[in-house]
This record gives C-alpha cells, sequence and structure tokens, in this order.
C-alpha cells in the first residue's frame, strides 16, 4: 500500500498525456483513493479544511501540490515602508513587491486562463503588490470580478496593509474571497514609526506616531472583522533585527486573540543595491537560525507558517519555482479560452497521491517519536521538485526545504533558498560554498542524486549527504535517517 | 496655478490619478500627468495636494 505511485508529479509540468496519468495514477500499490485516508488534520474541522486544502499558502501540506499565481493590477499604496523602494522593478529579483509588468485587469483575465491551462496546479489567484490590493480596490474588484466568471474554482486571495481593509471587508465577503493576508509588523505604534516613515489616510498623510497609531488601530480592526466573517488570515510580519524582531511574540499573541489563522514571520531582505531606506541605511536582515530561534519561541501561539518563499508579486507557479517568465504579456495569446480539464485531471490525481502521502506521513512520524529515547533532533534539508519527496538533484536544487526530526516528530521547519551548485554539468567550488553557509544548522542533506565531491566538502563541513533516499517522501526519508542515526548511537557519521 | 508630475520619477502607480478632487490627471505615454487647466492645486477641496501627498517618490508632484 506504501508502495509510491509510479507517476511524478513533476513529469506533470511536461505537456500532459491523460490517459497515461490516469493509467500511472492508479498502476501504484493501492489501486485507488478508497483508502479512507484524507489530508485533514485530526483537529481542524471541515469548513475550514475545504478553504485551505488547495491553498499553497495557508496548508504546509497543499504547497506541495497546488500551485498560486499573483497579478500585479493594483500598484497604488496608501504607506511607504522602510523595506520597500516603490520605483524598484527587475526581472531577476525574487521578493515581494517586485514584479516586471503592471497588468489592467482585462490583461489579467488573459493571463490568468493562459495559465490555467497550462499550469494544472493552479489553485489560487492572489493580488499581493506592488501597491495595496485594498487601497487601489477598483482595479483589484474588476480583476476578481472578471476572473471568477470565466474560472469559477479559482480561489481568490488578496494581500493587504490593512489600512483600507475595514472600507472592503462586506465587498471581499460578498466576492468569496475567504483568503486575506494582512502585514503586521508591530502593535506598538512606537515601533511602528521605525517602520512607516508615513501613510495616506483620509485625504491627508500622516507621519511619525500619528500614522502608526492608525495604521495600527486599522489593522487590528480588519482583523477583527474578517474573523467575525470567518474569513481566514494570515499575518506577515517582516522580522527586523533590533526593531520588532522581540515584539513579533508580542504581534503574534495579538493576532491570535483576534482569530489569525496563521502568522507568517519572514525575514527582512536588505540590500543597498535595492535602494529602500533598510538597505540604505545597512540595516540587516536576520540569518536562517536568528528566525527559526524565533519561530521556535512562538511554538503554541498562533500557528506559523514556515514554508513562505516570499514570492515576487507576479509569481506563477509552485512555492518553491517560479514560472513567471514564460507567461510575460507579449508572450500570451491574444484570444485565450479556458480549457478546465487539465486543472481537473491535475485534481484527481493529487486527491490519491496525497492520501498515499498522508499516511505515509503519519507512519513516519510515529516511527521517529518511538526512536526518539535521547531526545536528540536532526534538521534535515531535502532537494525537491515538489510533491514532498526527495526527487531533485543536490547540484540542480534552488532551495532546500527543511524538516526537524525531535521527540515531536518530523516537523516542517523552513526552506534555504541556494544558487544551484551544478551549472552545465561543472560544479562551482565558490557556489558550493555558497550552499554550506545556507545551510547552517543543517546536519544532513538528502537528494535524489550527488556527486563525491561535493558530498566530501559537505562532510568536512559537518553535514551528511545521502542520495539513498531518492524519491521518497521526505517524511519517510528522515524517518528512517532519523532510526538509523539512532541505531548507530547518535553517531551520525555511520548514517551516510 | 497647477501641479505637475516629474515623468522620470514617476512609477506609474496610479494613485494620483485616483485621488484627484479635479479628474485632472490622466495616463498617457506610459506616465501620468497633470492638466495644468483643470489642475487647482485642490485648492476648495483639500488642505494639501492629494497627489503629492500620496505619491510616493518624493519631489515628484511638485508645483508646476
Amino acid at each position: 500500500m506504501s508502495q509510491p505511485f509510479t507517476i511524478s508529479l513533476d513529469s506533470l509540468m511536461q505537456p500532459l498525456d491523460f490517459d497515461a496519468m490516469r493509467e500511472a495514477a492508479t498502476s501504484g500499490g493501492c489501486a485507488s483513493s478508497s483508502c479512507g485516508s484524507s489530508a485533514k488534520p485530526d483537529d481542524m474541522d471541515e469548513a475550514t479544511w475545504d478553504k485551505i486544502k488547495d491553498h499553497p499558502c495557508y496548508s504546509e501540506e497543499a504547497h506541495h501540490y497546488f500551485a498560486r499565481m499573483h497579478v500585479a493590477v493594483a500598484p497604488a499604496c496608501n504607506i511607504q515602508c522602510n523595506y520597500c523602494n516603490r520605483k524598484y522593478d527587475c526581472a531577476n529579483e525574487s521578493r515581494p513587491g517586485v514584479v516586471s509588468e503592471k497588468l489592467t485587469p482585462d490583461q489579467a483575465k488573459r493571463k490568468v486562463i493562459a495559465v490555467a491551462n497550462e499550469v494544472p496546479q493552479l489553485s489560487v489567484l492572489g493580488i499581493a503588490g506592488p501597491g495595496d490590493a485594498c487601497y487601489d480596490w477598483k482595479k483589484t474588484q474588476a480583476t476578481f470580478s472578471e476572473i471568477s466568471r470565466e474560472i469559477p474554482d479559482i480561489k481568490l486571495c488578496i494581500s493587504t496593509n490593512g489600512l483600507a481593509l475595514p472600507d472592503h471587508v462586506d465587498a471581499l465577503a460578498a466576492m468569496n474571497v475567504d483568503h486575506v493576508t494582512i502585514t503586521i509588523n508591530m502593535v506598538d505604534p512606537e515601533i511602528g514609526a521605525k517602520i512607516y516613515p508615513w501613510i495616506y489616510f483620509n485625504k491627508r498623510r500622516y507621519t511619525g506616531l500619528e500614522a502608526a497609531t492608525i495604521l495600527h488601530q486599522r489593522q487590528m480592526l480588519g482583523l477583527e472583522m474578517l474573523t467575525a466573517r470567518g474569513i481566514l488570515t494570515k499575518i506577515n510580519s517582516v522580522m527586523i533585527p533590533g526593531i520588532n524582531d522581540e515584539h513579533l511574540i508580542e504581534v503574534n499573541r495579538w493576532v491570535k486573540e483576534r482569530g489569525a489563522f496563521l502568522h507568517n514571520i519572514m525575514p527582512l531582505i536588505s540590500d543597498p543595491g535595492h535602494g529602500t531606506h533598510y538597505g540604505l541605511t545597512g540595516q540587516r536582515g536576520p540569518t536562517a537560525m536568528e528566525l527559526k530561534a524565533l519561530q521556535d519561541r512562538l511554538d503554541g501561539g498562533a500557528k506559523l507558517m514556515r514554508h513562505c518563499r516570499q514570492c515576487r508579486a507576479d509569481a506563477v507557479g509552485l512555492l518553491g519555482e517560479d514560472r513567471g517568465q514564460e507567461f510575460t504579456l507579449d508572450l500570451l495569446p491574444e484570444e485565450v479560452v479556458y480549457d478546465a480539464s487539465k486543472r481537473a485531471a491535475y485534481r484527481e490525481i493529487v486527491a490519491e497521491e496525497r492520501g498515499d502521502h498522508v499516511r505515509a506521513k503519519e507512519q513516519a512520524v510515529a516511527a521517529v517519536r518511538r526512536n526518539s529515547g535521547d531526545g536528540h533532533a536532526i534538521l534535515v534539508a531535502i532537494a525537491t521538485k515538489g510533491g514532498g519527496r526527495v526527487n531533485e538533484h543536490f547540484g540542480h536544487a534552488r532551495e532546500f526545504q527543511v524538516y526537524e526530526a525531535s521527540a515531536k516528530g518530523v516537523q516542517f521547519v523552513g526552506h534555504r533558498r541556494v544558487d544551484a551548485y551544478c551549472m552545465d554539468g561543472f560544479g562551482e567550488d565558490a557556489t558550493l560554498d555558497g550552499v554550506i553557509a545556507a545551510l547552517e544548522g543543517v546536519t544532513h542533506v538528502l537528494c535524489a542524486k550527488i556527486g563525491d565531491c561535493p558530498k566530501d566538502m559537505l562532510v568536512a563541513a559537518g553535514i551528511e549527504a545521502t542520495d539513498a533516499y531518492a524519491y521518497e517522501y521526505a517524511e519517510t526519508a528522515i524517518s528512517a535517517l532519523y532510526a538509523a542515526a539512532t541505531a548507530a548511537g547518535g553517531d551520525e557519521k555511520a548514517v551516510a | 496655478m497647477a501641479f505637475k508630475i516629474i515623468a522620470s520619477q514617476c512609477t506609474a502607480c496610479g494613485a494620483c490619478e485616483f485621488e484627484c478632487p479635479t479628474g485632472a490627471i490622466k495616463f498617457k505615454n506610459d506616465t501620468y500627468i497633470i492638466d495644468a487647466k483643470t489642475c487647482t492645486e485642490c485648492d476648495g477641496h483639500f488642505d494639501t495636494q492629494q497627489c503629492s501627498a500620496v505619491c510616493p517618490v518624493p519631489k515628484t508632484c511638485v508645483k508646476a
């Protein structure tokens, strides 16, 4: 039953042959989805599960299978943040607010349909900058109403700074927007004044403490209004060392009390080249381990999102990839007609794969708990192309998904972005040094394939890398690794 | 009596267009421009010029 399906999810990114897809999906050991297990966590009600099960940002488990796209239709903003430079515009940058081209609602419709026809994983359409979806409201509304007429089952999602949010909560509810992200970096205006130089509200500009106080009040009001209407909320907080890092513990408590569904602590991205206030003044972002330490302290508070990739405002695809450049305006056909068949076929297959994954995960987590006698923990980085499996070559990985195995079981704790080590078959030592630095704190790397040279260099850096668990589910592989490490008496050298 | 937009600095976000109380701002040739004949500098509407209050780039909506 636990035999993996012979279809690989990455094969679905290729041109699709439905018969082959179906045959492959049903030729594994488990012939149907009737094994009965759903991916729904036991402590979640059906209604909430229904909302998040295909949303890659709201469900860590869903992000292995489903993709989102952002359309940059609402470029006007009503606040200035010290980590944002509104003039920035570059195709090679990957971070929030960055976008190559702005779209009109009509262009957005054409793009979304083109993507839905080509990317069967697509489940969510978001408006997430540059600008503010609630402030530039008419364009947000026009885009959503046009696209939901064409693709009724696409999930609509917005991201906002919250200032204009209370004015549109009822309209959001009426449009069936059931996911709203609010960026909340503070609940203390004294701290807010160090993050926001000004806001534009009620037809005038406010600065300093006054600006931060208004913003804070509007954010809390908006959050409470969304909770009252059953709209799921994700709170994004930018972790800015020395400014709000400790304070985010307080933010977590406030948003939990007001019904936030998820809290996403994101590291500040800061570089003088970005031209942001923080970049130009030398404000640094946190290290991966500082971020993890803060997230670990918040265990037990509002549930954390740890799989955020801080994607661009025009990102397309699974969270770890960006196919946006395949769908720029000049590449879109003039006329597009929505074809629902690929998305439907993909969903059928995912439903089966997913049930299988959940069962494998349960077994793996239970095994790790059994083997955690001395309570030791390992931090394992997985190279993956999606589907929750160890299925990417070490040298091709542009990110690693990091899991912690400990007495708590196996938990996804984040990802580390890297430059691919292998280019055209040759490995760059300098790039490998960067990968090793990015893997700070990681004890093991699991991948589909790795050469002896990088493997030896990783060992020298105290990291064991192996391809012995290629194509397994991440949790299954980690569980086996953990058992081996335990059997070796904690001597991790014996594992690889 | 009018304001103007320094085109080289404009991000084309369009906030000024919908905040302008007299509809003086239009999108033309990839940038926003203020029609000097229609612009009143918000006199009689607001204490401060809306385009300049909302513009994300300093010194971009300025007195013509």
